[in-house]
């Protein structure tokens, strides 16, 4: 094996994938730069922000359900759900590990070498956990939906806004990402060996996977709709972009 | 060279190739407690029974209730054009579902009916929707079901990336073979109490083809050179329906599934040109007789652009197609940028099986050489002269676990030591190395080459008497030539790709020399075997079968009768069966 | 498209040692690197050490690293490259001698693997069974790999850190996967994932479905789906509790 390994010719420096004819380091790059940036405006937002973003019928998604007291940044009671959430999701783990950890950065591309590899058998066994993170997000989701509805109606009147589209637009988003998740698909039918015998499951499970088909690009749609929806309320509750379509 | 070291293996069936047949002959050997051992030339699970496409025909009566046994022999016989083995049709037809339905208790998966029973498609020649499928990838799944039970049983050794250059003999009876590993050369004596070759046909003989590398003829020539008798080697089919662009790809093969499945042969002018063929049967007439109808249309100038015929698939739903046919789909669209959704595919014949082979018995699959036994494509008598689509796979399964369950037996009343003629191996391992001792021999590749271009030029789709004579001088010639090649290249036995062909080389000669002789001898036009000189069918060679064998003075080639058939099976031969009506486009 | 000459490097050497040597190849339309490489076998280099089977991308005999990625040499069109092209073996395996590997290690870890095990009920059952076609549509995915262990020379667990005593890889995920969907199968190889085939060394990275020549979704639908059936039994004590509870009732 060693011997074997010995006589390896030198990799070639610029792999080409020929089935995604882009650069072998476009994936990891743009993982890096779009969910880091992201990353750090969460931080930024959960731990520094003290005003709730909430302004008028508003109310951003990292901040509902609105909790009683301001000791700490209103985020912080919200955000451990979609970050444990995506944390343990099964895209993220692809997005991350290619992306900040380098295992691996590209496919057939050589690794770093950093002591032996546990895969998720060690530190990253929480992993696993993925279902549990789902079941509060589905909870949180319930709420987010409410907060929706609710941004049409604003002190007696139905109201329609910049605010009130992006909530939709969000809450739809977040719930393809969420419905769609692999652990879902698991839990309505993936678990059946006979998913025949039970057809409510089995359409249940159909739709799931229409939905986890595209799991990746709902991962990343709904990333910017609640970045922008965050931030567009967060702005307003700052006052700092005008507004002017309610006194 | 006298004292070339080798290792001894000792077993008590050893099976040569790992195909259906071998792998279904090894696990029947092995159930009969018998150690087995399967010798293969490359990994196991890659044989060329991988490629079969359209299914394995099996008279279960899942889509068309009527479907009997009877109809499935009658449909073989009449496909065979009645030179079949009888027996082996009859027990073929009567056994090809139990073996279908045992394969799905080992794993296997096909597709399913809305009852959820196997579904079976339509196809070329059988009366009724008969052939239990995967898509179009039936031939896997069988190998792959065949595989993934065989490694598990305690009894069976799989010796991959091996190939056999001859056999041994003890007093007339199969005793062992000579081998040698691909991986380092090194060479291997197997001692056996019974012998079993499953090692597939020898397409690999002509320039386009639908057959992988391996189909080299090595059964044919390791029975020949141990004396036993082949049979119908004259009848090679060509299948209707092979890639023709772009050449890269020419000879790939286009499952009979895309016709079964509603595909249309049209020619050059749009014409549905089977009309005038087989007005009946139409596009799912029998092999021979699109084969013939595709070459008659190129020949009046109504062939396609590269010299062939348009087959379309394009009016049924894009949705269905990739289901149905999802190899197909990926093949022409990967090779050819060709989408058969949209676009109707270029086909012409390309060479498919060799119905002829080594002659055995028809419940044994015993050669004429004791202890030796041979099933699947190596073997003859079930097919005739002119195969149907999807009776070659129910063929491996049938006729493999027969010949396992035979040879078996014969290892079990032949239990003492097995005794190896020394100066027969000697002999052997001197032929075997020789290619790697000559430094300036011709090329084993391009006399490859050479008798591909031969085979091709003198035992086309039509024959004559001129031609096979002299595609047979030619055929000599090269013979003559082999024995003189060189393995070329520094390298010596590890992985020598010059030296494999060598070996292969010689195989395939003795294939091609059978096919010439067979083939001038039988002066008619029957199924796949059709001469311009002699364009009918003569009644009185329905009785024969060509046999070719060793002699003093070379290949001895005659005709031989045939036990004449019993009435009962005559007359469900001319029974008439109700056509079955397709209901809906399921 | 005229017909061109490509520079062609092949990687020629034993477990000793070795270099890439170049052939210069005519092409013809349609002509895929296999072509090429046999042209060479044939005309530069007839001890040019290959495998190959079929030619028709049914076999995956033809597994080498074209350009650096995993690909079938039968199925990569020559114009899909640029004028030279670098072939070598598969990285994960050892070398045997030129583009051919030992992949003997992939035979042994099938053999690991609980085969095919039909309840008592159902093997006793003198009728031929009955699946839906729905049922059979999950586990014909995986059915369709040719085992062409691409997948497994991707997988940088196996690849890269050459962990083959803790993981089976991914071929290997989707046989067990085909046998625990597998309608009539009632085997448990939960424990043997969680175990002996590590699936948890597994991180998601999706290279094995990238590479696959089959399109087989070896991580969406095989993988994942497996990891999920091992939580049901190891990480979920809230389904843990309502599986005893139910069994308890029938």
């Amino acid at each position: 094996m060693s011997v074997a390994q010995a006589a390896r010719p030198p990799r070639p420096a610029g792999l080409q994938n020929p089935y995604s004819r882009l650069p072998d380091w476009f994936y990891p790059a743009n993982v890096v730069f779009w969910l880091g940036l992201f990353s750090l405006y969460g931080i930024l937002v959960t731990f520094f922000d003290f005003t709730p973003a909430h302004f008028g019928p508003y109310l951003s998604p990292f901040d509902s359900p609105e909790v009683a007291g301001r000791v700490l940044p209103p985020a912080l009671w919200v955000v451990w759900v979609p970050f444990g959430f995506r944390l343990t999701c099964y895209y993220y783990r692809k997005a991350y590990f290619r992306g900040f950890l380098w295992h691996p950065r590209s496919c057939a591309a050589t690794e770093p070498a950093r002591g032996t590899y546990w895969g998720e058998t060690r530190f990253w066994i929480f992993n696993n956990l993925h279902r549990f993170a789902m079941y509060v997000t589905v909870v949180q989701l319930a709420i987010l939906w409410l907060d929706m509805v609710n941004s049409f109606w604003y002190r007696g009147h139905i109201h329609f806004g910049l605010g009130t589209a992006l909530m939709l637009v969000n809450v739809v988003c977040l719930s393809a990402y969420t419905f769609g998740c692999h652990a879902f698909r698991h839990l309505v039918g993936g678990n059946r060996d006979c998913l025949s015998c039970y057809r409510l499951q089995y359409r249940l499970w159909k739709g799931v996977t229409v939905l986890n088909v595209n799991h990746t690009i709902w991962a990343w749609v709904s990333m910017f709709t609640v970045w922008a929806t965050d931030l567009y309320i967060r702005l307003l509750s700052h006052g700092l972009i005008p507004h002017g379509l309610w006194s | 060279m006298a004292n070339e070291p080798y290792d001894t293996v000792d077993t008590d069936v050893l099976v040569i190739g790992a195909g259906g047949a071998g792998q279904r002959a090894a696990i029947a050997a092995a159930e009969a407690g018998c150690q087995v051992l399967v010798v293969c030339k490359s990994l196991l699970g890659k044989a060329h029974t991988v490629m079969a496409e359209g299914g394995m025909a099996a008279a279960l009566a899942n889509v068309a209730g009527a479907d009997t046994w009877e109809v499935h022999f009658q449909d073989t016989m009449k496909g065979g054009k009645l030179i079949n083995n009888w027996r082996m049709a009859h027990i073929h037809a009567t056994e090809a579902p139990e073996r279908v339905l045992e394969l799905e208790r080992w794993g296997a998966v096909f597709d399913r009916t809305r009852e959820g029973y196997i579904h079976q498609r339509p196809f070329g020649a059988h009366t009724y929707p008969r052939l239990a499928h995967i898509g179009d990838r039936t031939g896997l799944e069988i190998i792959r079901s065949l595989q993934d039970h065989l490694v598990h049983m305690p009894n069976i050794e799989v010796h991959m990336e091996t190939t056999v250059s001859s056999l041994l003999t003890w007093e007339g009876r199969a005793v062992g073979a000579l081998a040698y590993r691909r991986v380092d050369g090194a060479l291997v004596v197997y001692r056996a109490k019974a012998v079993l070759l499953a090692t597939g046909g020898a397409g690999r003989i002509y320039r386009v083809t639908s057959n992988s590398w391996e189909c080299t003829g090595d059964g044919v020539a390791l029975a020949y050179h141990a004396g036993a008798q082949l049979q119908d080697c004259e009848m090679v089919q060509f299948h209707p329906t092979g890639m023709v662009w772009p050449p890269g790809v020419r000879g790939i093969l286009v499952t009979e599934g895309v016709r079964g499945e509603g595909g249309i042969l049209r020619n050059s002018r749009g014409e549905r040109f089977m009309v005038n063929y087989d007005p009946e049967r139409m596009d799912l007439s029998s092999r021979d007789v699109v084969a013939r109808a595709i070459n008659a249309e190129v020949e009046a100038g109504r062939g396609s652009p590269h010299g062939g015929a348009f087959l379309d698939i394009s009016h049924k739903s894009p949705e269905y197609i990739r289901r149905k046919l999802p190899s197909m789909y990926e093949q022409f669209l990967k090779l050819a940028k060709v989408d058969i959704t949209k676009e109707p595919m270029e086909v012409a014949p390309t060479i498919h099986y060799f119905m002829g082979g080594v002659r055995v018995g028809a419940e044994d699959g015993a050669t004429t050489v004791p202890g030796l036994f041979a099933a699947g494509e190596v073997a003859s008598g079930l097919h005739g002269a002119n195969r149907l689509g999807g009776n070659s796979l129910s063929d491996l399964l049938v006729f493999g676990k027969r010949a396992g369950d035979a040879a078996a037996v014969f290892a079990q009343d032949h239990a003492g030591p097995v005794k190896i003629d020394r100066a027969q191996v000697e002999r052997a391992i001197e032929e075997l190395l020789g290619p790697l001792h000559r430094p300036d021999g011709e090329s084993p590749f391009a006399l490859e080459e050479e008798l591909r271009d031969v085979c091709t030029e003198y035992a086309p789709l039509i024959r004559d008497r001129e031609g096979l004579e002299k595609g047979l001088e030619r055929t000599l010639e090269l013979a003559e030539r082999a024995a003189r090649c060189s393995a070329g290249g520094p390298t010596g036995r590890a992985f020598n790709p010059g030296w494999h062909t060598a070996q292969d080389l010689r195989n395939m000669l003795v294939s091609a020399e059978a096919l010439f002789r067979c083939a001038l001898e039988r002066k008619e036009s029957r199924g796949a075997h059709a001469r311009r000189d002699y364009p009918d069918l003569d009644p009185k060679l329905e009785a024969v079968n060509m046999v070719a064998q060793k002699s003093e003075g070379g290949m001895a080639c005659f005709p031989v009768e045939r036990e004449p058939i019993p009435d009962e099976l005559r007359a469900i031969i001319d029974k008439k069966f109700p056509r079955f009506e397709l209901e809906e486009g399921s | 498209m005229a017909d061109r000459t490509v520079k062609l490097s092949i990687f020629r050497g034993d477990p000793g040692g070795g270099d890439m040597v170049t052939y210069e190849v005519p092409t013809q339309e349609g002509m895929v690197v296999l072509d090429a490489v046999l042209w060479v076998q044939s005309h530069r280099a007839p001890d040019l050490a290959v495998r190959w089977n079929c030619k028709a991308a049914k076999c995956g005999s033809c597994s080498a690293e074209i350009d650096g990625f995993p690909r079938l040499m039968c199925k990569s069109p020559i114009d899909e490259y640029g004028d030279e092209i670098s072939v070598r073996p598969m990285h994960t395996f050892p070398l045997i001698r030129d583009l051919v590997t030992d992949v003997s290690w992939n035979y042994e870890v099938n053999k690991r693997i609980q085969p095919f095990t039909p309840s008592e009920a159902d093997l006793a059952d003198p009728q031929p069974w009955r699946m839906q076609q729905e049922d059979v549509d999950r586990v014909i995915e995986f059915r369709k790999c040719i085992e062409c262990f691409l997948c497994q020379d991707v997988c940088h667990v196996l690849r890269s850190h050459g962990q083959k005593d803790a993981f089976f890889g991914p071929r290997f995920m989707i046989r067990i996967a085909s046998l625990e969907m597998h309608p009539k199968d009632a085997a448990d190889r939960r424990p043997l994932l969680r175990g002996e085939a590590g699936v948890g060394m597994c991180n998601i990275t999706k290279c094995c479905t990238e590479v696959c020549p089959e399109h087989i979704h070896i991580t969406d639908n095989g993988i994942i789906p497996m990891k999920e059936r091992m939580a049901d039994l190891y990480f979920d004590p809230l389904r843990f509790v309502a599986g005893k509870l139910m069994r308890g009732r029938e």
